[in-house]
């Protein structure tokens, strides 16, 4: 059963939530939506379950027009990033209960649930009530009652965003292997571009109700399209330098120039923005290219096991993305060695221009 | 502990102080008129079931509770089953001026009920309500429901908006939904709700009194016909009194954990 989406926009209240959104899902895919808060993630999941009606534009499945269609009759499951299960419901009710109500016969249920809990390790708390479990165990019964049945298309929204690390992780693998044996139609909102890398599938970027780019998840952070789509799939936000190619020579702010080098000889004079994901800058050259900055820290920011350093030198910023703890003095002077060859190239307008990864170079 | 103490003792003043009233309502139930005329005495001399058996064995007085009860749990029945949808409505939807009228919706209650009366009494006696339960139950609708319809309000938006709709992702219908999932969910609510339309129901009495002459007579009413020509049987009244607070009571220790969560978490 394919999904599809044409033209679909959505105004709530004067504000514009989806504008023309046209995608189209295939069955067995999994499909990530990436996206900062408010892109329009829910919104657009919201029109493919049926929740919300769009302001225009079509909502189709499997070719025929299901855009009036009530959510009870589309056959979809939904995961919310909220803890959603029925209180008053044991686990075991709550998961049987799209199959109680399609009328399944009770040994068929008995046995679905089962298997179903099995499989996300909950079987030992069947007969609690939801709000007796762990956060952990919460989620994982609403997505038992999501995978329970042979829905066609499961919708997950942020599901594992208020778990804690270690079961993010745990659950975003198994739920991995989870639909490599179904043949649904998986969607996958999600704000962390890591997130989105590790899911795999195909990836769609929303930015303020806007579709900006659909691939493979790697195609897609290999070459994005366009300055926003390079910012969205990176974490922390991809540096972007202003600069100028001037006879054979790349110059940022005034000090900082270079020659042309393989990749980037294509380029004609003019102003461009190159891009530079913090983690391909580094404290210690590894080509003799790499280009040498003095900069000064601003800030060192723990992330995890990895240190956000944030540069500044009078004509730019940057953020560099190492591994491990360190701590650093503010406005301590620093050297960082910038590889030329890993420059992301957009023209003044934000378009790509040049990707250093992309497989078929133009 | 020395504190604990005091604290105990400022407790059992209070609760002394408090129950005096009552006690010397159920002291007075258990004396005969002339003991009760003759002076002071903390207990009954002459212990007597008599009041009692009067108001069981006669039906001018049981009727009185009777009637009371109907049009009591009448008012509840009805108020539920309008201020459910209704609260429902206010919680989950937009609607044009739906802030407003939830707002005016408490005004009925700013006014006393006196002012309801003449326009109540004219209306029921013209179209044949007059002298029956329904009439005194639909009246203090008119109180009842506009504070059913904020609390139960309170407590429904107090559930995610998430669980109808993946209620309704499983297959739910609306009504399959509202009965096996969301009612149980707001249970407290419909038990603070139902014990205020009690409590507001079962002690207003001016408009209980007026709507009815007869066949509807609550037993505030009946209460006052105990002035004869003897004087007042003073036995007799406090007897109809302590059988007045029990229902309360009932009421009070029934839905005694619900009300406690709804002043936690609710609009009350």
């Amino acid at each position: 059963m394919s999904l599809s989406l044409e033209s679909v926009d959505s105004v709530v209240n004067g504000n514009l939530h989806l504008s023309q959104i046209n995608l189209s899902l295939q069955p067995g895919s999994f499909n990530v939506l990436l996206g900062r808060t408010l892109a329009g993630k829910t919104s657009l999941m919201r029109m493919m379950a049926g929740l919300d009606r769009p302001t225009s534009g079509r909502v189709l499945m499997d070719g025929a027009d299901v855009t009036g269609i009530p959510v009870q009759k589309r056959n979809i499951s939904m995961v919310y990033q909220q803890f959603i299960n029925y209180p008053n419901l044991t686990v075991r009710e709550n998961i049987a209960s799209p199959l109680r109500l399609a009328k399944t016969n009770a040994a068929e249920v008995e046995k679905r649930v089962l298997e179903t809990a099995d499989m996300l390790q909950i079987t030992p708390f069947l007969d609690s009530y939801p709000l007796a479990l762990s956060g952990g165990q919460q989620q994982r019964t609403a997505m038992a009652r999501a995978l329970v049945k042979d829905a066609s298309v499961i919708l997950f929204d942020e599901p594992l965003v208020n778990l804690d690390y270690k079961l993010r992780e745990e659950l975003r693998s198994e739920l991995r292997e989870l639909f490599k044996i179904r043949n649904a139609i998986a969607v996958y909102a999600t704000t962390e571009p890591n997130e989105a890398l590790a899911l795999g599938g195909t990836t769609t970027l929303l930015h303020e109700g806007k579709i900006i780019q659909t691939g493979p998840s790697a195609q897609v952070y290999r070459e994005p399209a366009n300055v926003i789509a390079a910012d969205l799939f990176s974490e922390p936000p991809i540096n972007l330098i202003s600069g100028q190619v001037k006879d054979n020579e790349v110059i940022f702010g005034e000090s900082v120039h270079f020659p042309l080098n393989q990749d980037l000889r294509n380029l004609t004079n003019g102003g461009y923005q190159f891009g530079v994901r913090p983690s391909h800058i580094g404290l210690v050259p590894h080509n003799d290219d790499d280009l040498e900055l003095s900069m000064k820290v601003e800030l060192a920011e723990i992330s995890g096991s990895e240190t956000f350093l944030h540069l500044t030198s009078p004509q730019f910023n940057l953020v560099v993305q190492l591994s491990g703890v360190h701590a650093y003095h503010t406005d301590a002077a620093i050297k960082v060695y910038l590889p030329i060859h890993k420059l992301f190239v957009f023209n003044l307008d934000g378009d790509m221009v040049q990707s250093p990864f992309a497989l078929v170079n133009a | 502990m020395q504190i604990s103490k005091r604290k105990g003792l400022g407790l059992s003043v209070y609760l002394f102080f408090l129950l005096i009233p009552i006690y010397w309502l159920i002291n007075m139930s258990f004396k005969k008129k002339d003991e009760v005329l003759s002076g002071l005495s903390l207990w009954p001399r002459d212990f007597t079931l008599e009041n009692y058996i009067t108001i069981f064995t006669d039906s001018s007085w049981y009727m009185g509770y009777v009637n009371s009860l109907l049009y009591v749990s009448l008012n509840m029945a009805i108020t539920l089953l309008v201020a459910l949808p209704a609260a429902y409505a206010f919680s989950r939807y937009k609607f044009i001026g739906d802030k407003h009228l939830f707002f005016w919706l408490l005004t009925n209650r700013m006014a006393p009920p006196a002012v309801f009366l003449l326009p109540f009494f004219q209306l029921y006696s013209s179209i044949g309500l007059f002298d029956t339960h329904w009439a005194v139950a639909l009246s203090h609708c008119l109180f009842s429901v506009p504070l059913a319809v904020w609390i139960l309000e309170g407590f429904m938006s107090a559930v995610p908006r998430e669980i109808d709709e993946t209620a309704y992702i499983d297959g739910y219908s609306f009504p399959h939904f509202f009965v096996r999932i969301f009612l149980p969910l707001i249970s407290s609510g419909i038990g603070v709700t139902a014990f205020f339309s009690f409590l507001f129901s079962w002690v207003e009495l001016l408009l209980a009194r007026t709507l009815t002459s007869v066949e509807a007579k609550p037993i505030g009413a009946v209460m006052t016909r105990t002035i004869s020509a003897e004087g007042i049987d003073w036995g007799l009244l406090a007897a109809a009194g302590v059988l007045t607070i029990l229902p309360g009571l009932l009421v009070i220790w029934l839905v005694r954990n619900h009300v406690a969560k709804g002043f936690a978490l609710g609009r009350v």
